[in-house]
């Protein structure tokens, strides 16, 4: 099991949804995949797309406008 | 059954071939099938080097509006087309070439970027897959 890290800081619409998908795709059942941005709307969406994708939202933070969000696969 | 969406990229303009690839990578991104089918003036788009030839569906001003509208893209950190189209295949969309439309404009197998291509086809390949599709557009 492994973590990896997606880093979006500065990224807009739609990169940090698309590089979600692109790391999610390229993770193993199990490994947790950290997203990192800045685009408010991302923040949002990103759960939305867990949910869709069926997995798991482990958890959200925000601070200073900058998230981060976890997810397992 | 695994939601479809399938987008009819008809416009040749560059704001809405944007807004066509954003919709199509935000929709394989949330774990939907996407097929981008091209037709008329955005067939254009799939003519080597012409991703991103189109002009702005308003205010282009022989190009001046264009220049403008990409510069305050490149400040805001819009990605490009060709990133957009790269994601796009990279996330398992497809892309489908209407055949019609090269023959009414004279346009080759060899003028258009053919490896990126999923099929040349007609308004029946549309049909099959709009009915089992949640999501259409025509853009």
């Amino acid at each position: 099991m492994s973590e990896i890290k997606v880093d979006c800081t500065g990224e807009t619409c739609p990169v940090p949804l698309v590089e979600t998908r692109k790391a999610l795709r390229k993770a193993k059942e199990g490994d947790i995949v950290e997203v990192v941005g800045t685009h408010p709307s991302s923040k949002k969406e990103i759960p939305m797309a867990v949910k869709a994708l069926g997995l798991e939202l482990m958890d959200v933070q925000e601070k200073d406008g900058i998230w981060k969000i976890k997810i397992r696969r | 059954m695994t939601d479809k969406t399938i987008i009819i990229v008809h416009s040749g303009d560059m704001d809405k071939v944007y807004s066509a690839l954003i919709i199509a990578n935000g929709a394989l991104a949330m774990g939907m099938e996407v097929s981008l089918y091209f037709t008329f003036w955005g067939l254009q788009r799939l003519k080597k080097g012409g991703l991103d030839k189109g002009p702005l569906s308003k205010m282009n001003m022989l190009g001046l509006g264009k220049w403008m509208v990409k510069r305050k893209m490149q400040k805001v950190g819009v990605v490009s087309l060709e990133k957009l189209l790269q994601d796009f295949k990279e996330l398992g969309g497809k892309i489908l070439a209407c055949d019609m439309t090269m023959e009414i404009m004279g346009i080759k197998k060899e003028d258009l970027r053919d490896d990126l291509i999923t099929e040349y086809c007609a308004v029946g390949t549309y049909i099959n897959e709009a009915r089992e599709s949640t999501v259409t557009l025509f853009i």
